[in-house]
């Protein structure tokens, strides 16, 4: 069937781990990676006896993050037990919000190829995390299943989308720009690979031009903006291939294996949960003063979106570049602190963007952050151009050498001795030379053919190892030609 | 048999000591426990341990408060750490907490020797504590018959000289009617005065921390030390708490006791009827004004509760899998396993608990039960501000019979009937208080409630201080071996 026949329809669930420093209903500590059960208490172990005790903080940053998708903060929210039977939740009942959530109705505005998409949020919501199962060796051999409650309790904001994203790519665009306005609010690490933010997709195709929805299929496990781009794809096609087929989708919870990139079915409707949802009888309301609300609101940091708009207008960056730039909070510092030290917003960010983002990953806080070349040197190496020192060839050379030892522009062009030869007599020298072995290219430039003069400019540059003043020779190689 | 503020008092003026009074209590209980059957656990080491500690204080003149050495007994609800809770279950048998709840805690903070844990119906399931997993316990007045549930054995501790004070919990009743059945005071404070924090829960918007005493100035004692708020649970009542003792001045002159029509209905035992309006004469001989009052919804408050303690129970008990701690029954695969466990680890009662609250919150019937419940625990909470807007106690039977046989209620509905006077209150949070007040022919305790409004414990202590100090029923006690 030929594409545009049907309409993708998206929605996005995404669970960010807040970055408070103890538990959602406990005092553990929330670090990553310790021995298992080393974080855990008899709350977040579910004993007997023990009762919850909300986290303010969480609550303060779920109320931020609902400030800044515009969702309305509701003066009074619930907590509600969702329960299922699984060992790696101590209670079997996990503490959730579901009639009253704390925030609903709000957007994230994206930026696509076909300029700003407003994307629908429901609801925020915050619960539990659950602890995790190990198996020695690999599941089906192993002899018994293992729990690890130190994931138990951590504090999970989740957030629902509207069914407002109409493809695999907008799904993906959407999950950056979320993430990016998590790590400007500091609420979330947004560290995927460790499971900081974690996202399921509910995706169905109808007719384009059709009301109402298709059957909606449900896929979980999708840990990297990659994976939920290929995973939707993956998905798309299949259904696109059994509606084509004639035959119906059925309502299902599929699981992305990101080794073979195919979903797989996991259970079906038929075998759905009930949840049995009441209210947390060991909590009361939770009450959400008014004035914090706006003390909140009035707090709020720049958001990406307003960054980026403003990085256009303020440095004079293309979309794109600034787009690239305000993607993580610390590429935004980057970029900041090096037009603080060299203002020349539009080639630092040409060398961010072109140079440092080839062995930098942009998304990677800690890696941006950890950047061998440090914003300041970055700036210096601009500056190295801009006065004349380097000819932006060499730069990219001496750029390579900072990326490998972490010194500054300045240190490797003087001791590798790689100043550009701007003395005007050491520069005809090498120009008379290349006019006098270059017999075809005079011919030629005498011809009317004007281009050669590039071919000789070309041999003077590359007799200096690059460090002649590209300017110079081109002026002396005119002059001198014009002589002839 | 002496009172708590009798022990300490001869502890601080040197006529007796913390260590011999553990002595005479653990003496008691070796003598005479195999036969009522209320401990299931009985902590002879810590608790002489305890009685020295306090034994020192004493003799440094140091004690710690009213409580110090004083011999208390726990249901083993609560959590101890270290010391086995089994909540009187097969499922929990086994299991030791590392923590103690936070009413343990306070009572160990004020000198309090813990002679151990008491027998209870399954999950405090129950009115009869007929229900436990392990033993049967008698009523020290007739051994034939229930000490009602479901903290039975702590009260069947009391009356029967086995501990000089305890604590139940109570969640439609469970302290006040075995304490009118065993001839004692249980006093169910405000929800929320007394931490939740370690008492395994039932049902959590109905379960209260109570004590059992001989008197009302121990039930003061024993209020005043383990109230007020804790960070740990987040339903708990952050007013300061009162000087419980102080409130008892012996007054009642002026005070409105309200008598509720529908608490003197069908199927009240006229014995009890007639003790019971005994004792409210005896308030109005005092100084009191009676006036009638009306408490409509109390007809449905039997089917309330059964809807949302099973709900909540549901949920509660749901984390007992044989994963992490107690009973593990393996089977061929987890779901096996969790079945295998629940099925051998908890009884009839408890599993007919769960499935009626699994089906009340079932997706479609969630608005019709558990939703519909709350809205008639609103109606309740109405009824009585009505009524407190008139009056400042209310007073009414505790049960609507005497402690009967064991076996005799073996219709689980009969059973449940038996909490119809006291439920009102525990739906609601109200503090209640069951005083004995009189025995019926056979010689059995027969209760009479007061019920307050919400944090006036002081106002409840002093009608039912006043009216012990004019009636000699507190100083009956059942003779034993």
């Amino acid at each position: 069937m030929a594409d545009g026949t049907y309409e993708t329809v998206i929605g996005l669930e995404v669970h960010a781990q807040l970055a408070t420093r103890s538990k959602m209903f406990c005092g553990c500590p929330t670090t990553f990676g310790a021995p298992p059960n080393s974080q855990t208490c008899p709350i977040c172990q579910g004993m007997p006896g023990v009762l919850p005790v909300i986290n303010r903080t969480a609550v303060e940053y779920a109320v931020r993050t609902a400030l800044a998708f515009g969702l309305r903060v509701n003066a009074a929210c619930r907590f509600a037990r969702k329960h299922y039977y699984y060992p790696d939740m101590p209670k079997n009942f996990q503490i959730s919000q579901y009639e009253e959530p704390l925030a609903e109705e709000g957007a994230l505005e994206i930026d696509g190829p076909d300029g700003a998409r407003r994307i629908g949020i429901q609801r925020l919501h915050l619960e539990e995390d659950v602890g995790k199962l190990v198996h020695e060796g690999d599941f089906a051999a192993a002899q018994a299943s293992l729990v690890d409650y130190n994931r138990s309790g951590m504090p999970l904001m989740e957030t629902v989308s509207k069914p407002d994203i109409r493809s695999p790519e907008e799904a993906a665009a959407y999950l950056r720009a979320f993430r990016a306005v998590l790590l400007a609010l500091g609420v979330c690490d947004g560290n995927m690979e460790e499971g900081s933010l974690r996202c399921d997709a509910n995706v169905s195709l109808r007719p384009r031009g059709a009301a109402e929805l298709g059957t909606k299929v449900e896929i979980k496990n999708l840990n990297s903006f990659r994976n939920v781009q290929r995973a939707l794809e993956f998905e798309v096609k299949r259904q696109t291939a059994a509606l084509d087929a004639g035959q119906r989708i059925a309502q299902e919870t599929r699981l992305f294996d990101a080794e073979r990139g195919v979903t797989a079915s996991m259970r079906s409707k038929e075998y759905a949960h009930d949840y049995r949802y009441f209210p947390e009888p060991d909590l009361v309301p939770l009450k959400i003063d008014a004035g914090k609300v706006e003390q909140a609101r009035a707090a709020l940091p720049e958001l990406p979106r307003a960054r980026r708009q403003r990085f256009a207008a303020q440095y004079g960056l293309p979309a794109h570049d600034a787009g690239l730039l305000t993607q993580s909070q610390a590429l935004t510092d980057y970029y900041e602190s090096a037009v603080r030290a060299h203002a020349n917003p539009r080639a630092i960010a040409n060398w961010i963007t072109t140079e440092l983002l080839r062995e930098v990953d942009a998304d990677d806080e800690a890696a941006v952050k950890g950047a061998r070349v440090r914003p300041e040197h970055l700036a210096g190496l601009v500056k190295l151009i801009d006065d004349g020192t380097i000819s932006g060839k060499i730069a990219k050379d001496v750029l390579a050498r900072m990326l490998a030892s972490g010194e500054d522009a300045g240190t490797i062009v003087k001791r590798e001795g790689l100043t550009q030869v701007a003395d005007a007599g050491a520069l005809e020298a090498l120009v008379d030379q290349a006019i006098a072995a270059n017999a075809k290219a005079v011919a030629d430039f005498k011809a009317g053919k004007t281009a050669a003069a590039k071919a000789l400019v070309g041999q003077v540059m590359k007799a200096s190892s690059g460090k002649a003043n590209p300017g110079m020779v081109d002026r002396l190689v005119q002059e001198k030609l014009a002589k002839l | 048999m002496q009172t708590i503020h009798e022990l300490t008092a001869a502890f601080t003026k040197g006529e007796s000591s913390p260590v011999a009074v553990a002595e005479e209590y653990f003496a008691r209980i070796a003598a005479l426990d195999a036969t009522v059957g209320a401990y299931l656990t009985v902590t002879r080491d810590e608790a002489l341990a305890a009685a020295r500690a306090s034994e020192g204080r004493y003799r440094a003149k140091q004690p710690r408060g009213p409580l110090d050495g004083a011999p208390i007994a726990l249901k083993d609800v609560f959590a101890t750490q270290g010391v086995r809770t089994t909540c009187g279950s097969k499922i929990l048998e086994r299991f030791i907490p590392p923590y103690d709840a936070t009413m343990v805690a306070r009572l160990k903070a004020a000198g309090a020797v813990l002679l151990g844990k008491t027998n209870m119906d399954e999950f405090a399931m129950g009115s009869s504590t007929e229900h436990s997993a392990f033993q049967l316990t008698r009523n020290p007045w007739d051994l034939a018959r229930v000490p009602g549930g479901s903290s039975g054995g702590s009260a069947a501790a009391v009356a029967g000289g086995l501990a000089a004070g305890s604590f139940g919990t109570d969640t439609g009743g469970s302290v006040r009617q075995p304490a009118a059945f065993c001839g004692v005071v249980g006093f169910k404070p405000t929800y929320g005065r007394i931490s939740r924090y370690g008492l395994i829960a039932f049902a959590s918007s109905l379960d209260h921390v109570a004590p059992f005493a001989l008197d009302i100035h121990d039930t003061a004692l024993l209020l005043g030390a383990t109230a007020g708020h804790d960070p740990l649970d987040a339903t708990s009542v952050s007013e300061p708490v009162p000087d419980y003792v102080a409130a008892l001045s012996g007054q009642v002159k002026g005070l409105r006791v309200g008598v509720p029509d529908e608490y003197f209905g069908e199927g009240l035992d006229p014995e009890i009827d007639r003790a019971v309006r005994a004792g409210i004469d005896t308030l109005r001989d005092l100084g009191a004004a009676v006036e009638r009052v009306s408490l409509p919804t109390t007809k449905y408050g039997v089917a309330t509760y059964y809807i949302v303690a099973p709900a909540e129970a549901s949920s509660n008990l749901a984390r007992y899998d044989g994963v992490k701690y107690g009973l593990r029954v393996q089977g061929k695969d987890l779901i096996d396993m969790v079945s295998r466990t629940r099925a051998a680890g908890f009884g009839a009662e408890v599993k007919r608990r769960i499935m009626l609250g699994t089906y009340a919150l079932s997706t479609g019937y969630h608005e019709a039960y558990y939703g519909q419940a709350q809205k008639v625990r609103t109606l309740v909470r109405r009824d009585f501000e009505k009524a407190f807007a008139r009056v400042d106690v209310l007073a009414a039977p505790t049960t609507p019979s005497v402690a009967f046989k064991h076996g005799e209620k073996a219709d689980p509905l009969a059973m449940y009937m038996n909490d119809v006077y006291t439920i009102p209150a525990s739906m609601t949070g109200l503090p209640a208080v069951s005083v004995p007040c009189g025995f019926n022919g056979a010689g059995l305790p027969i209760g009479l409630q007061l019920i307050g409004r919400p944090l006036d414990e002081p106002t409840l202590l002093r009608a039912a201080h006043a009216y012990e100090q004019a009636t000699p029923w507190h100083t009956k006690r059942p003779r034993l071996g």
